[in-house]
């Protein structure tokens, strides 16, 4: 089931050669009584990068290896284009897979890596040999063909690991956690680097993280997942700016939840300021305010809630410089704590901020974000 | 500061102080290792008696053993019976090694658990029941009787290497391959078992050791023209003394000794 | 507005939320769920069927000889299912005799390869990994060599004229030669040597287990050096120690050669009388049921062992 009204522009990503979309749906897997799917409903489309988040045992990977083939859900459909793929074994299903252990072969060069799809697909020793060289040349590793594993450094590895999976062209590649085993730095750059790749390849990719930001960074559409559940599938700005529930609000970004209380006219307030409208389809339910620190700013002494503008009052309880920005913890009135962000250059008042300190923050009524209250 | 005052503990004990547990530790080292090779010298005596250290020395035992039928023919049937009982069981314990490590089900550790028995069951039960039944079956005095007998005995011991291998080895491999296009057989043979090839080596030659050296089910089971070489030690020892023994035990000594050493080699190249 | 979008979304989840099951899209919901159970029961015994010359192979040596055995045990001289032969294991005195010999020559093989095990573990656990590789060769070796071989090393080592008796009174240890073989004493030495690698290759790994930082930490707090060791050492060694005991203990109950050769026919323990039964009176009734209590009393050690420990540490070693 794919999520509402999105700023994805589709036709970017007609469905060619390189590339095949994937459907799944009802797909459902169960260990026990306890659901790792539960009936997933998902259309990842043609030549997309897809991102699969959420916490550890949220079924990303259960769904990940499904698609694979390695993972035998229950029921459900998982196709390829046209073909159905749910009972098909894994070496038929043609899709290039790195592991967050990168699985290289320690007996093997990197050559040989590299070679192994193409050789067991028949290909010629000649047009081998052209193939990996041209994969090494993609994944800057030309020269290196004669390495053994052991000689290569973790980024390398990840690169050679990610050659081996779409040398033999395959129209979907799926990736678990290819980064995690890199430091800060080079995770970084390697999220460009595979950014780049993908577009280069404009092969279906299917990756799966746990981590909110790489996520955002690499993706062209998020799949939220927790529980064996969907919660939001959409892209990154859309994730980000509406949440449609609190895990998805609380797992992506930093955020708060300001608890929100009908009025008898059909609007929501909180500490007697009206926020918005009740949404149509929620009057009979609670709603909650989804706070991001950087759209807090700190107003003058004397600013007034208006129609474009929300004020609250709060104590400053600790401020902290962090080189490009300065946060601030405050605590409302109500005793909420609330987080701000303010950039370093442009907000100086921030840095001067002493605990204990009586402000006034403010926020833009447009960047204003409603979700049900509580976790579903 | 020398060796001998440098702190050789987390408790800064020196050297110095530690001094009685390497004495301890080396005596005790010598007292398992001398009984092991005093076999050695005692084969080249040209005494009828056990004496130490022999007076004269000789080749007699030697000619003695490479000049006997019996000692001959027991030989032969000891090799060939470890030679067949490794080739048996070392493929028959790496297949169930690997598909009750690989598969998952619940039934997999019982599994495992029943393919142990040979290890757990005392020995002495194992040959009175064996000799009991291969008298109704007719496989008393066979080649196959005893190869069989061995084989149940080494499968415990291949599949503990084989499942400890595994335990060290990135199964992910495996899928990659077959991700890759390889059908899982495929992927055993060219992606792990290449990988576990000196643990297998290892489970190989242990099994032939096993079979080798194994003396209670062949003192009920061997016979006749089958009788395994450490058959007619057992009873040379528990009879008579016969210095031949020391001959025969300097040539096993020798072996495991050598298969050893290579055990240890390959088990350095498989980590 | 952008309320307005998220309230488009908030809907949508909520159809997910709520149990996902929005009627009329539901006809995928038990999609293939037959065809996949089939083929994941094809897999599962395809794989385990990869076990089934091994499991058959047991079945042959193990499951039918021991279950005739069992069998066997309950049978009279005259083919009449009878008690007796359990019976006559409580009656008479030389079983007695038997039982507590093979509990002794067990329980005092165990305390001597403790007793020397321990340090011996100690000592390699201390050193450097490649120095412990190479010593431990010195555990290895007896560990690979027949045991025949070993037992009748033995015999050359403690006879009347053997290196040990004429040691021992050149340095006046004492005058006339003493009888060492033949008798408990050369059957506890050999056993206890043949025994040994099992206790210290388990111990030696537990040892291995335990951080260098807690023994430094103890230090640092101020713990002799004595202290730190019966305090925090001793007890995270204790498990391997128990493992390894264990295992010996279990092996020796069943042990056959070395006290039939060490042991000259003066100590009888319940594998030698089992041949004895059959050699002298072929009777296999009364074997079997000698066999059956054997087995018994393993099994019930081997549960104790799983229930304290985990069972596969208890399993380790060369039967």
């Amino acid at each position: 089931m794919d999520t509402s009204v999105s700023a994805y522009n589709e036709n970017t990503h007609v469905e060619s050669d390189q590339a095949l979309p994937i459907t799944i749906s009802g797909l459902t897997k169960r260990y026990g009584s306890l659901y790792a799917l539960n009936s997933v409903d998902l259309e990842i489309r043609s030549g997309e990068f897809l991102t699969l988040l959420g916490p550890s045992g949220s079924g990303k990977t259960t769904l990940l290896m499904a698609i694979a083939g390695f993972n035998r859900p229950d029921s459900g459909s998982i196709r390829f284009g046209d073909s159905e793929m749910i009972l098909m074994p894994p070496h038929q299903r043609n899709v290039g897979m790195v592991f967050q252990s990168y699985a290289l072969f320690p007996h093997m060069s990197v050559a040989q890596n590299i070679a192994f799809p193409l050789k067991l697909r028949g290909v010629k020793a000649a047009e081998r040999l052209s193939r990996v060289n041209e994969a090494l040349e993609t994944v800057q590793l030309s020269g290196l063909g004669d390495r053994t594993i052991d000689q290569l450094s973790g980024g390398q590895r990840q690169r050679v690991a990610l050659a081996r999976a779409f040398v033999f062209r395959p129209r979907i590649l799926l990736m678990d956690e290819p980064l995690s085993a890199l430091d800060k730095k080079l995770r970084e750059r390697m999220q460009i680097e595979l950014k780049q790749l993908h577009r280069q390849l404009g092969v279906t990719t299917v990756y799966v993280t746990h981590d909110q930001r790489e996520a955002l960074t690499m993706s062209d559409r998020i799949a939220v997942i927790n529980d064996g559940l969907l919660m939001q599938v959409d892209t990154p700005e859309i994730i980000y700016n509406q949440p449609v529930n609190a895990f998805v609000a609380d797992f992506i970004g930093e955020s708060a939840m300001l608890p929100l209380t009908h009025t008898t006219n059909g609007i929501l307030e909180f500490g007697g300021q009206e926020i918005v409208q009740t949404p149509v389809s929620g009057t009979d339910r609670t709603w909650s305010m989804v706070i991001r620190p950087e759209r807090l700013e700190i107003a003058d002494k004397q600013a007034v809630p208006n129609e474009s503008l929300i004020v609250f009052d709060g104590v400053v309880r600790e401020s902290v410089f962090q080189g490009e920005s300065a946060f601030v913890l405050l605590e409302l009135s109500d005793g909420t704590e609330l987080s701000l962000r303010a950039g370093g250059g442009t907000d100086s008042r921030a840095q001067r901020l002493q605990p204990g300190e009586q402000i006034k923050i403010s926020m833009q009524r447009h960047d204003v974000i409603v979700i049900p209250a509580g976790q579903e | 500061m020398s060796w001998w005052q440098s702190p050789a503990s987390d408790t800064q004990v020196t050297h110095g102080g530690r001094l009685w547990l390497y004495i301890l530790a080396i005596i005790i080292m010598l007292l398992l290792v001398i009984p092991t090779f005093i076999v050695i010298p005692m084969s080249f005596s040209d005494s009828q008696y056990l004496e130490f250290p022999p007076s004269t020395w000789s080749m007699r035992w030697y000619h003695e053993y490479f000049g006997s039928n019996k000692w001959m023919r027991a030989t032969w049937t000891s090799l060939r019976i470890g030679v067949l009982t490794m080739l048996v069981a070392t493929p028959v314990g790496t297949m169930a090694a690997y598909a009750l490590y690989v598969s998952g089900h619940r039934a997999a550790r019982l599994i495992f658990m029943y393919m142990l028995t040979p290890m757990i069951v005392p020995v002495i039960l194992i040959a009175i029941g064996v000799f009991y039944f291969y008298g109704r079956v007719k496989l008393n005095n066979s080649i196959a009787g005893l190869v069989l007998a061995h084989t149940a005995l080494a499968i415990p011991l291949v599949m503990i290497i084989i499942t400890a291998a595994l335990r060290s080895y990135d199964l992910n491999q495996e899928r990659v391959a077959r991700s890759l296009g390889a059908t899982r057989l495929k992927a055993f043979f060219v992606i792990t078992l290449p990988q576990i090839k000196f643990s297998v080596i290892t489970a190989a030659l242990l099994s032939f050791l096993t079979s080798f050296d194994e003396v209670i089910v062949s003192i009920f089971v061997s016979g006749g023209k089958t009788a395994t070489l450490t058959k007619h030690m057992f009873s040379a020892l528990r009879d008579y003394i016969d210095p031949t023994i020391a001959a025969i035990s300097t040539i096993m000594v020798l072996i495991s000794t050598v298969l050893l050493l290579l055990v240890q080699l390959a088990g350095s190249r498989d980590k | 507005m952008m309320v307005a979008k998220s309230e488009n979304a908030v809907a949508t989840s909520s159809a997910h939320t709520s149990g996902a099951s929005a009627p009329g899209d539901r006809s995928g919901h038990e999609l293939h769920a037959k065809e996949l159970k089939q083929q994941q029961r094809r897999e599962q015994w395809s794989l385990l069927s990869l076990a089934l010359p091994g499991a058959l192979i047991v079945f042959f040596v193990i499951v039918i000889p021991v279950s005739w055995l069992f069998f066997l045990s309950f049978l009279g001289s005259d083919g009449e299912p009878t008690l007796q032969h359990y019976r006559k294991m409580i009656e008479y005195k030389s079983y007695a005799r038997t039982f507590s010999t093979t509990f002794q020559v067990s329980l005092f093989t165990t305390l001597i390869c403790i007793a020397i095990g321990y340090p011996l573990a100690y000592f390699l656990a201390q050193l450097p990994a490649r120095w412990a590789g190479i010593f431990m060769l010195a555990v290895l070796l007896p560990f690979w060599t027949s045991l025949l071989v070993r037992t009748y090393a033995w015999l050359v080592l403690l006879q009347r004229k053997g290196i040990l008796n004429d040691f021992a009174m050149q340095i006046g240890l004492w005058d006339s030669p003493v009888k060492l073989v033949h008798n408990m004493t050369g059957t506890l030495i050999g056993m206890a040597h043949i025994m040994l690698p099992f206790l210290v290759l388990p111990l030696y790994s537990a040892m291995r287990k335990i951080e260098r930082d807690l023994m430094h930490a103890a230090s640092n707090l101020g713990a002799s050096p004595a202290r730190a060791f019966w305090h925090i050492y001793m007890p995270l060694s204790i498990s391997g120690m128990v493992a390894g005991s264990l295992i010996v203990f279990i092996l020796c109950l069943g042990f056959y050669v070395t006290p039939a050769v060490l042991g000259g026919g003066k100590v009888i323990m319940v594998s030698t009388q089992i041949t004895a039964i059959l050699e002298n009176q072929f009777n296999w009734g009364a074997a079997s049921a000698l066999g059956v209590v054997l087995l018994i009393a393993t099994l019930l050690l081997l549960f104790v062992a799983a229930r304290v420990f985990k069972f596969d540490a208890a399993l380790f070693g060369k039967g």
